[in-house]
Order: structure tokens, then C-alpha cells, then sequence
């Protein structure tokens, strides 16, 4: 790890002030699952680490008036555990739990969820966020057994968020601190496919902090995530869905589904929810809309085997928000 | 094998639990020594200033099984290697040091936690507690004795990451199924495929520490 000062903000504007215009002078630091990670490998070579845990305002979560409101530096266990998430936002928590580890949900944050960086294999060997050699990305010739299968431009790899199907699906925004004022993004458009090396794959800037994430109320809403790990302990999934259905009585008034680990940025996938809006879901009904959900996949030389895997969960994602 | 192995490990802890604890004269660190006083102080001890600190070498003070330790540590030093170099609480085992593998684990504010993945300066002001602090002078805990009974490990390398992470994982789950072990030790990892007896002896440990 390269060496760095280290700064304990006790309010958001005292963070604000300490961190820079550029990744290089600074960097966030909540749980540290990720970032750790990142600059022992010398991807992450900040001047400046600045922790975040000790801003109160970052904390929490609390019933509002229009829905629910989580604080950034929730950990995935306090999330996982908490009563109005488990009965109202049921994807939410099993999105959180899919997280198997113990450690991890008990460091890992919301916000660092959201903003951590691909787990993709030649990003982390320091071939760059979009592996590219002469103008060209080396995934589509390389190793891509984990990569998209929904390619954005040159950027193969896939996000790594857990909870960014699951919130997107859910309609959730995200709130962001700046020096010029707080901004919201909804969740769907903070997950950008970058364009080149130097670019985030979310709508953050080097000063600009994640402080919650805004749910909109989850009555009369049926939700679920489904996960597909190669083992069941410690393991990146290999596709998720995440799912989101708005019931009219017993039929669908309006559906949301959500693909993880399959692109760039959690894919939406518009076709297959809307093939559900006024049916009453049956096992037939969910397959039709799995097939729609993979319909525009374009798999690489080494990947076409996840295609069948985002069908399954979003069929699986489907029946068990029903069930 | 089984009962000599028994008798073996029973008898240390009159010298120290640990083979290098006992060795540096180190022993028990200050496991039986925490005072409710000493705790209280630990945590309501003030979050270091806002201004930064590093990236040389900055005085910090971490408080580990119940004892207060000062240290200069560079701010990019990790709490597993500050316990480990710095401490000589080598309980905790440095293995991938990238969140990855359990070896590492300790309990922090209660929680288990990877110590590879927190910052050193990161811990100042909670309570850490380590695999050296478990065992109350020469009684091993519940853990340790039940992991000794089903002879839960080959190399043992895992292990004090799997009996931290099992401890805190009991501490909150008195009362586990089979399939709430499984999940809840899923962040250690034992290369010598241990778990069977790993999971009898979490079981068992339940029910020694539930009474």
C-alpha cells in the first residue's frame, strides 16, 4: 500500500474539505472491504484517505413520509436485520444476505456497495478499468468467463453491486453531498457504463460524497432477489435478478426487473416487466418473461453459459416475490 | 490420539495459551486483566481531530483485549499486521489480506471483522478483542474446548479465525441450525476441509455456552 494521511471528519462539510478534484488526492473510506483491497494492489494510490465512519448523518435508517430512508454508512447486517426492510423491502434483505460473509456484511456499507469498483480481473491486475491495448478491450479475446453478457461500448466488465438491482428495481434515488449542495440521482442513472480508463462507472465525483439512499414506500409491492453463485460461501454471484412487482389485487399493475453482475451497470430490462403488467404471474408467465428479460444478451467466447443463468434467476426472482 | 491431544492443549494455559505467547513471556496478554473501568474508557475515548495525521509514522492507541497499547504506526498500517508486528498478538493470522479467507478475524465493538481490511488508526476508541482474549486465565472458552473435543482442525492455520468467528457468530446466534453454521462461518475458509468437525463443534459450543 502506498503511503497516505489519513483524516477523521467529524461533520460532512469538514469531509467536503478534505477531499480533492481528482481520485488521486483523495479517497473515501467507509467500511474498507474494497478500498483496502484496491490500494494494497496499487489501483488505488490516493494522497489522502478520508474515513467517513464518524459522520453522524450518514447513519440509520428511518420510516419517512414517503418511504424509507438509509443512511450510506449502514452496514449490510444492520440493513439485512432491520425490521422495515425485511417486511417491506424483502429483495433488499436477501439482496444483503446474498453477501455471505459475516465480516463483510458486518463492515461492508450501503454506500460502498453502490461505489465500489469491478471486481473484474484485468482492472484488478492493473490492466486498466476497460483492459484496453491498442484503441481495443483485451475481454472480448481473453479470459471473459465472468464478463457482460449486456456489453456497454468497450466496457466488459460487470458491476459488482449487490444492492443496485434490488434499489433500482425498487425506484430508490440516491442523496449526494457536494461543496455546491446536496443533489439527488435516481439510482438507475448513478451507474454509468464508462468510456474510457479514466472514468467511474457511477455518477460521482472525487469530492462529491453518497450520504443515503431514499426507497420509495414498498406497500403493495411484491419483491425479491435471486442470486446464482458457483458456491454457496463467499462468492461473487455469477448473475442476479432482482424484482419488483406493483400488484393490482392478483394481477401485476406494474413490474420491475433488474439483472446484476451481467453488464457494466445493473441492467433494467423494460421488455420482460412490462410482459408481466396485467397477468396474474404463473410459472409459464415468469418463463416468458425470463426469455424476454435475456433476449438482447450478447455473450463473449467464454460467458454464453450466463445467459441461461440471468433467465433462471429472473424466473426464480419472479415466483419467490409471489410467493 | 484424541484424549493425549485432550490432555496437551488442557494443560498450557497454566503457562500461557499461546506456543509464541509463551515463548516471548507475552503469554496472556492482557486478556484476564480488563476492568470494567479500563472498557468504559475505551469506548468513550474521542475519535481522533479532523485535520490529517501521516502519511509518516503517528502515535495511536489501540485497546485489545481489555489494555490499553500505544504504537507509532504510518496511518497505512492494518489492524492485523499493528496486533501482529507491533503488538505480538499473532493469534490472528495474515493469509490473503484482502478480506478474502477468515484467518484474520477479530472482534471489533462486538462484530467480527476482517483485521485486514480495517486501517490500524481505523480502530482507535473500540474495543478489539482477539483469539488471545478469549479464554478466561487457564479455562479455554466454550469455543476452544469444543473445537479441542472434535479435533476441528488439520494444520490449524484457520483456526483462530474460525474460533473468533464463531464466537462472535454464537454470541448472536445462540441457538443455530446446521444451515445457520454453514452461513454464518461462510467468510472463513479452511483449506484442509475441516468443516465437518468445525460445524459439530460450533454446535456443541452452542449448547456448552447456552447452559
Amino acid at each position: 500500500m502506498q503511503a497516505f494521511e489519513y483524516a477523521n471528519p467529524s461533520t460532512v462539510d469538514e469531509a467536503l474539505g478534505l477531499l480533492g478534484s481528482t481520485w488521486e488526492e483523495a479517497n473515501i473510506l467507509a467500511g474498507g472491504t474494497d478500498l483496502l483491497s484496491l490500494m494494497k494492489e496499487y489501483i488505488h494510490t490516493p494522497k489522502r484517505v478520508v474515513n467517513i465512519k464518524n459522520l453522524k448523518d450518514l447513519g440509520g435508517i428511518s420510516k419517512t413520509g414517503s418511504g424509507l430512508r438509509i443512511g450510506a454508512n449502514v452496514t449490510l447486517a444492520e440493513l439485512a436485520a432491520n425490521a422495515d426492510v425485511r417486511s417491506e423491502y424483502p429483495a433488499l434483505a436477501q439482496a444483503a444476505m446474498g453477501v455471505s460473509s459475516m465480516q463483510i456484511r458486518n463492515m461492508g456499507t450501503v454506500g460502498g456497495d453502490l461505489c465500489q469498483r469491478p471486481r473484474c480481473w484485468y482492472f484488478r491486475n492493473g490492466f486498466g478499468l476497460l483492459a484496453m491495448k491498442d484503441g481495443k478491450s483485451l475481454v472480448p479475446g481473453g479470459q471473459n468467463e465472468f464478463h457482460a453478457i449486456f456489453p456497454a461500448g468497450q466496457a466488459y466488465f460487470v458491476s459488482a453491486s449487490t444492492l443496485g438491482p434490488p434499489l433500482i428495481a425498487l425506484g430508490a434515488k440516491v442523496k449526494i453531498a457536494s461543496k455546491s449542495g446536496p443533489r439527488e440521482v435516481e439510482l438507475e442513472k448513478f451507474f454509468v457504463a464508462p468510456k474510457d480508463d479514466k472514468s467511474r462507472e457511477v455518477d460521482l465525483k472525487p469530492n462529491e460524497i453518497v450520504t443515503e439512499i431514499l426507497v420509495p414506500s414498498g406497500s403493495g409491492i411484491r419483491s425479491a432477489t435471486y442470486e446464482v453463485h458457483q458456491k454457496d460461501a463467499l462468492d461473487w454471484p455469477l448473475a442476479a435478478a432482482a424484482v419488483a412487482l406493483t400488484m393490482k389485487g392478483s394481477q401485476v399493475g406494474r413490474a420491475r426487473i433488474v439483472l446484476g453482475h451481467v453488464g457494466p451497470t445493473p441492467v433494467v430490462a423494460s421488455r420482460a416487466a412490462s410482459s408481466l403488467n396485467g397477468k396474474s404471474v404463473s410459472e409459464a408467465i415468469a418463463e416468458q418473461a425470463a426469455r424476454a428479460a435475456v433476449a438482447g444478451a450478447k455473450p463473449l467466447s467464454q460467458n454464453g453459459y450466463k445467459v441461461q443463468l440471468a433467465r433462471v434467476a429472473v424466473k426464480r426472482a419472479i415466483l419467490a416475490a409471489m410467493a | 490420539m484424541g484424549s493425549k491431544r485432550d490432555s496437551d492443549i488442557q494443560k498450557k494455559p497454566k503457562t500461557g495459551f499461546s506456543r509464541r505467547g509463551f515463548m516471548r513471556g507475552v503469554g496472556l496478554g492482557g486478556g484476564a486483566i480488563g476492568t470494567a473501568l479500563l472498557e468504559k474508557e475505551a469506548v468513550a475515548a474521542p475519535p481522533p481531530a479532523a485535520a490529517a495525521s501521516g502519511p509518516g509514522e503517528v502515535p495511536i492507541s489501540l485497546w485489545v483485549n481489555g489494555k490499553e497499547h500505544k504504537l507509532n504506526v504510518e496511518p497505512r498500517v492494518t489492524l492485523l499486521d499493528a496486533l501482529r508486528d507491533h503488538l505480538s498478538y499473532t493469534g490472528a493470522k495474515r493469509v490473503c489480506d484482502r478480506g478474502t479467507c477468515g484467518a484474520c478475524t477479530v472482534i471489533l465493538d462486538g462484530k467480527a471483522v476482517y483485521a485486514c481490511s480495517v486501517l490500524a488508526i481505523d480502530a482507535q476508541g473500540r474495543k478489539i478483542q482477539t483469539v488471545e482474549g478469549l479464554s478466561q486465565g487457564s479455562e479455554l472458552h466454550p469455543v476452544m474446548k469444543a473445537f479441542v473435543h472434535h479435533d476441528a482442525q488439520q494444520c490449524g492455520f484457520c483456526t483462530p479465525g474460525f474460533v473468533v468467528a464463531a464466537k462472535a457468530f454464537l454470541d448472536e446466534h445462540p441457538n443455530p441450525s446446521d444451515d445457520q453454521v454453514r452461513d454464518g462461518l461462510g467468510g472463513n475458509l479452511c483449506r484442509c476441509g475441516t468443516y465437518v468437525g468445525i460445524r459439530q463443534a460450533v454446535l456443541e459450543a452452542a449448547k456448552g455456552m447456552r447452559g
